[in-house]
């Protein structure tokens, strides 16, 4: 979707943290992106580089970590997970099933270089 | 001498987007102005929608933040009604973000109890992932589009609370099927509330201004509570 509005958010936050942590080069970057996050991870590493370009993470690795989706189904009221935002509940088969979880975007942490 | 080390931050990558929208939710709060994020697909009939509510609102005290990649046209659609609109061009940006909002809102100044219409840009995608600090999302899906919108662009309609089937004046001349759009949106999100509407024959108006008066009633001005 918008890899490269994400990539600029993360630019932000890696900048805070390396001036808060005092250091000038970050060699990897670890994000956990759930399953439902819409985030298409080839097109994220691609802006990750372009994105980083004279900033603390410049030519660092981008590595991403996937996060489960979870729904609530509204026919057995079980919270269930789910491998696709279409799958029935693996419970009871119902098909109304609310996202609660796997739309995270998250920077989990940094290396310091 | 840097030594290996690790920054456990865990921050979420929207955290600056977010802290910006809990900013304009804690203004809008304060004022008690209910406000909406419109949100579909290029052409759905954001606009024409907002234009005929906002004449049907009469002298109601309201504001209008546009927001489109390039062009002041939606904004002056909306002056041509008497409305305040500030228009917001995104350039390359598929989106609007809680920055470029707050701004808008600083112009805009709205009275307390007002009411704020935000039309997101026409794209199905990138706006469900970005609060701008309003009370909730308003899907429009025109029939035109096609039953499986829901099916293939899940995300908008899961972060909406309310979807609004437009066109629906249309729905005889090309072969669509009302109550499979419905089927679609509550499979992706079971608890979205629908209305069908025109906003060319006005046909299911008044089911939504009922919807925006009765949220609008909903938030009290802060002072006004106690
Ligand atoms: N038949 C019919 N046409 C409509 C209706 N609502 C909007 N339109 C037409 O749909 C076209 C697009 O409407 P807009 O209001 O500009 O749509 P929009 O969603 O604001 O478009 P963007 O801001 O460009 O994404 C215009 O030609 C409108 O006249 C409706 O209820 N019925
Ligand atoms: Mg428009
Ligand atoms: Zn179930």
């Amino acid at each position: 979707m918008h890899e490269m509005s994400l990539c600029e958010g993360m630019r932000g936050v890696i900048e805070d943290q390396a001036r808060q942590h005092n250091v000038s080069r970050i060699k990897r970057v670890r994000v956990e992106v759930g399953r439902f996050a819409g985030v298409e991870i080839n097109a994220l590493h691609f802006a990750f580089d372009v994105v980083m370009r004279g900033s603390p993470a410049e030519g660092a690795e981008l590595v991403t970590l996937e996060l489960p989706g979870r729904a609530l189904c509204y026919d057995c009221m079980k919270e269930v997970e789910i491998a696709d935002r279409l799958d029935p509940c693996p419970t009871c088969g119902g098909g109304k099933l609310m996202p609660q979880g796997g739309d995270e975007m998250r920077i989990k942490d940094l290396e310091v270089a | 001498m840097s030594q290996e080390r690790l920054i456990e931050i865990e921050t979420d990558i929207l955290s600056k987007n977010d802290s910006y929208a809990h900013a304009n939710r804690a203004v809008l709060a304060g004022k008690g102005v209910f406000a909406v994020n419109l949100v579909s697909s290029p052409g759905s009939g954001k606009t024409t929608l907002l234009c005929k509510t906002i004449e049907a609102l009469g002298d109601m005290p309201l504001g209008v933040i546009e927001g489109d990649q390039q062009t002041e046209n939606d904004a002056d659609r909306i002056r041509a009604t008497g409305a305040p609109a500030v228009q917001v061009n995104t350039g390359k940006g598929c989106h609007l973000d809680g920055h470029m909002v707050g701004h808008a809102m600083e112009h805009l100044d709205l009275p307390d109890g007002a009411m704020l219409f935000i039309e997101n840009v026409g794209n199905l995608v990138c706006p469900a992932a970005f609060d701008l600090g309003e009370d909730g999302k308003v899907a429009i899906l025109s029939v035109t589009e096609g039953e499986d919108k829901p099916l293939k662009y899940p995300d908008m309609f899961t972060a909406a609370r309310l979807a609004i089937l437009n066109k629906i004046d249309l729905a005889p001349h090309c072969d669509v099927d009302l109550d499979l759009y419905e089927t679609n949106l509550r499979r992706v999100n079971p608890g979205i509330e629908i209305i069908r509407l025109s906003a060319r024959t006005g046909e299911g108006m008044a089911d939504w201004l009922a919807w925006l008066r009765a949220h609008l009633a909903d938030k009290v001005v802060p002072e006004a509570a106690q």
